[in-house]
C-alpha cells in the first residue's frame, strides 16, 4: 500500500531522515517506534506532504505521491493524527469533525462516517456541540482519530496516541486503533514511544534511530529482541 | 492591594513624567530678549496630573484584574442580547425604522456623512473577513479600495459607462489584484505578511500619483457620473438620498453574504488555519487557496466601495488611498471585535461620526484615536462587542444529537 525508498528529509540544512525506507501492506498495522527526536513525526509530515522528502520516492498504491501537495494525498485516502492531536480547540466537536471530512461532500456518507466514528467513541456525541479545548486530553485525543478518519482514509497514520494519557485512556485508544484496522480493513502506520504497547497491536514494526532504520521484523519478534527489551521496554 | 506601593509607583512615575518633558514644558528659550523663562508651574501640573493620571490606571487595571477573575464563568452582555428574541427582535425594528426614515428628518450634510460612515462598514466588514476570520494581517487593504475608485473614475472618463456596469468590473478587478498579491505573499506569516502588504498599498498610490498619463497624477478625476436611477435623471439632493439607500441595501448584503460565510465549511476552514496550519494540511485544507480565497474576498469588498466611493464624491485623487485609510479601517476592525459584525457596525459609526461632530478637537484627533485604541487594547481587548460565533448547529440536532446536517436543506 505504502512504500518509502531512501526517503531524505531536511529542515533547512539539517538532515531529519537520512534514507528511510519501509513498506505497509494492505491491512496492515505498522508501528515505528525509536527515541525522542529519532524522525518519527518527521516520517509522517513527509509521507503527507507537509515536510516534503528531497530525496528519495514515496509510492501509494504503487504511485508516486512524493511531490504531491498535502491535500491531493489527503484525498487520495492518507490521513494523520498529528502528534499532540492538534484539534482546533476553537470550534465544536462538530466542527472539528467537520473539517477532517473537509475534502468531502456526499452529505449522506459523511453521515454515516460520523455515526461509525459516534459508535466508536460515544463520548463525543455527548460532547458535540463543546468546544474541542474544552475536552479532556483523552477525549481530545478520541476526536483526534475521529477527524483523520472522517477523511474515510485508506492508510491512517497515528502519532503518539498515547502520549499524556492516563493508563486506562492509552488502553481504550489502543483497542480502538485495532477495531477500526479489523472492522474497516484500514491500513494503520502507528508511531509510538510506548514501544511494548505499539508492538502488542501491530503486526510488523520498525526502528527508528537518529533518521535511519536500525531495527524491523514481525512485532512478535521485536518483543524478543534483547536490543528493544534494553532500549525501548526497560527490560 | 497595597495602596502605599501603588502610590509609591505613581509617584516614580510622576517624576519620570517631570523629568522628560521638563525640557519643553518648563524651560522656554525666548530667543528675542534672549533669555530663558523657567515655568515651574507647567511643572508642577504635570507633576500631579501625571500622578492621579497613573493612580487611576492602576487602579483600573487591579479592578479589571479581579473583574476577570471573579466574572470569568459570565457571558458577554452581546451574546445574551444576540440570543434572547425578545431581545432582539424590537431592537432591530427600531433601528430598521431609524434607517428607513433617517433621509427624512435630516439634512443632506449629515446624510452624507452617514453614507460615508456605511462605506466604511463595508470596507471594515470585507477587511474583517481577512483580518477577523482569516487572521491575516494586512495593512494595505487600501489599494484594493483604490483600484476599485480608479476602475470607476477611469471607465467613466474614457468610456461613459455607468456605475452599475463598472461595479461588478471594479470588484473582479480588486479580486485580481488581491489574487495576484496574495500568492507571493500568503507563504509569509504573521508580520512579514503585514509589511509586504503594506508596501503594496504604498505601491498602489504611489503609481497612481506619479503615472500621469494613466491616473492624471495628484491632481485626479473629476466629474464622475453618479449612479443612476433605472435611467432617471436625480438632482443632487435627491441623488444624496438616493446613495444613501444605496449603501444600506449593500450594507445588507455584505451582512447577509458574510453571516452565510462565518456559517460555512471554508469560513471554519479559515478558523482552522488561523488556529493550527499544520492540522489543517493535514485535514487536507489547501493552505494557500484558503487563504487566497478570504484575500480575494475581502479585496472583492474593497473594491465595491471603491466604486461607490468614485461615484459618490465624483472626484477621485490619490490622496484618499494613503496608508492612513488603511489604519483606520484596520482600526475598525480591531475596535469592533475581530470577527464581530455589530462590532464593526458600532467601530465604525464611532470613529467616522465622531471626528466630523467634534470637528472643535479636529488637532488633537489622532491623539484621542491613538488613546483610545491603547485603552481598548488595554482594558477590552476582545473588542466593543466580542465576537459570538453561531456554532455548527443544526435544526435537528436537539432530537438526533449525532446529526451533523439537517437532512431537509
Ligand atoms: N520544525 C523543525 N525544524 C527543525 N528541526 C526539526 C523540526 N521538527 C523536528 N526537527 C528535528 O528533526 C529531528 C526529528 O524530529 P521528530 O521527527 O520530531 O522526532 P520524533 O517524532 O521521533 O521525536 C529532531 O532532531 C528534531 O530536532
Ligand atoms: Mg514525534
Amino acid at each position: 500500500m505504502l512504500e518509502l525508498k531512501n526517503v531524505e528529509t531536511y529542515y533547512g540544512n539539517i538532515k531529519a531522515l537520512k534514507g528511510i525506507s519501509l513498506f505497509v501492506g494492505d491491512g496492515e498495522i505498522i508501528t515505528l517506534i525509536g527515541a525522542n527526536g529519532a524522525g518519527k513525526s518527521t516520517t509522517l509530515m513527509t509521507i503527507c506532504g507537509i515536510t516534503p522528502a528531497r530525496i528519495g520516492d514515496i509510492l501509494f498504491e504503487k504511485k508516486s505521491i512524493r511531490s504531491l501537495e498535502p491535500n491531493r494525498i489527503v484525498s487520495l485516502g492518507i490521513s494523520q493524527v498529528p502528534e499532540g492531536r492538534r484539534i482546533f480547540p476553537l470550534l465544536t466537536v462538530a466542527e472539528n469533525l467537520d473539517m477532517g471530512a473537509f475534502l468531502r461532500n456526499d452529505r449522506a456518507e459523511i453521515q454515516k462516517d460520523l455515526d461509525y466514528v459516534f459508535t466508536l467513541f460515544p463520548i463525543l456525541k455527548k460532547r458535540i456541540h463543546q468546544q474541542g479545548g474544552t475536552l479532556s486530553g483523552g477525549e481530545q485525543q478520541m476526536l483526534a482519530i475521529s477527524r483523520a478518519l472522517m477523511s474515510k482514509p485508506r492508510l491512517l497514520l497515528l502519532d503518539e496516541p498515547s502520549l499524556g494519557l492516563a493508563p486506562l485512556a492509552v488502553q481504550q485508544i489502543f483497542q480502538m486503533i485495532q477495531k477500526i484496522n479489523s472492522e474497516n480493513k484500514t491500513t494503520i502506520l502507528l508511531v509510538e514511544q510506548n514501544a511494548f504497547m505499539a508492538l502488542k497491536v501491530a503486526h510488523r514494526g520498525y526502528v527508528m534511530e537518529n533518521g535511519t532504520i536500525t531495527l524491523e521484523g514481525p512485532a512478535v519478534d521485536l518483543l524478543k529482541d534483547e536490543r528493544i527489551k534494553r532500549a525501548y521496554l526497560g527490560l | 492591594m497595597n495602596i502605599f506601593s501603588e502610590l509609591k509607583k505613581s509617584l516614580i512615575v510622576a517624576l519620570w513624567f517631570v523629568f522628560l518633558t521638563f525640557p519643553i514644558m518648563v524651560i522656554r528659550v525666548n530667543t528675542i530678549e534672549k533669555i530663558i523663562e523657567w515655568r515651574w508651574r507647567n511643572m508642577l501640573i504635570i507633576a500631579i496630573g501625571s500622578f492621579l493620571v497613573s493612580l487611576l490606571w492602576r487602579y483600573l487595571l487591579t479592578r479589571k484584574q479581579t473583574q476577570t477573575d471573579s466574572q470569568l464563568e459570565k457571558r458577554p452582555l452581546s451574546q445574551l442580547i444576540f440570543e434572547e428574541p425578545k431581545v432582539y427582535k424590537p431592537i432591530l425594528v427600531l433601528i430598521g425604522l431609524f434607517v428607513v426614515i433617517f433621509p427624512f428628518i435630516f439634512s443632506s450634510y449629515q446624510i452624507n456623512i452617514m453614507t460615508t460612515a456605511l462605506m466604511y462598514v463595508m470596507l471594515g466588514l470585507g477587511l474583517n473577513i481577512v483580518v477577523g476570520l482569516a487572521g491575516l494581517l494586512d495593512l494595505g487593504y487600501v489599494a484594493f479600495y483604490a483600484v476599485g475608485a480608479y476602475t470607476y473614475a477611469l471607465i467613466n472618463h474614457h468610456f461613459g459607462l455607468g456605475f452599475w456596469t463598472i461595479l461588478p468590473v471594479g470588484a473582479l478587478l480588486a479580486a485580481f489584484f488581491g489574487i495576484l498579491l496574495g500568492f507571493p505573499v500568503l507563504r509569509l506569516r504573521g508580520d512579514y505578511l503585514a509589511i509586504v502588504t503594506l508596501g503594496f498599498g504604498e505601491i498602489i498610490r504611489l503609481i497612481l500619483e506619479n503615472w500621469n498619463e494613466f491616473s492624471f497624477g495628484p491632481s485626479g478625476i473629476a466629474h464622475i457620473s453618479r449612479p443612476g436611477f433605472m435611467g432617471i435623471n436625480l438632482n443632487l439632493n435627491e441623488s444624496i438620498i438616493y446613495l444613501y439607500y444605496l449603501m444600506i441595501f449593500f450594507c445588507l448584503i455584505t451582512i447577509f453574504v458574510i453571516n452565510r460565510l462565518q456559517n460555512s465549511r471554508i469560513g471554519r476552514a479559515w478558523i482552522a488555519l488561523r488556529e493550527d496550519e499544520v492540522a489543517c494540511q493535514a485535514m487536507g485544507i489547501d493552505k494557500t487557496k484558503t487563504k487566497l480565497t478570504a484575500f480575494a474576498l475581502g479585496a472583492t469588498w474593497a473594491g465595491m466601495v471603491g466604486v461607490i466611493f468614485a461615484a459618490k464624491t465624483t472626484f477621485v485623487n490619490p490622496a484618499s488611498f494613503t496608508f492612513l485609510e488603511s489604519a483606520m479601517i484596520l482600526s475598525i476592525v480591531v475596535l469592533g471585535g475581530m470577527g464581530s459584525i455589530v462590532g464593526v457596525f458600532i467601530a465604525a459609526m464611532i470613529l467616522i461620526l465622531t471626528p466630523e461632530y467634534l470637528r472643535a478637537f479636529s488637532n488633537y484627533r489622532m491623539l484621542l484615536f491613538g488613546a483610545v485604541m491603547v485603552l481598548m487594547m488595554v482594558f477590552r481587548p476582545q473588542g466593543i462587542v466580542p465576537n459570538v460565533r453561531r456554532f455548527y448547529r443544526f435544526r435537528r440536532v436537539t432530537s438526533n444529537p449525532g446529526n451533523l446536517y439537517d437532512k431537509s436543506s
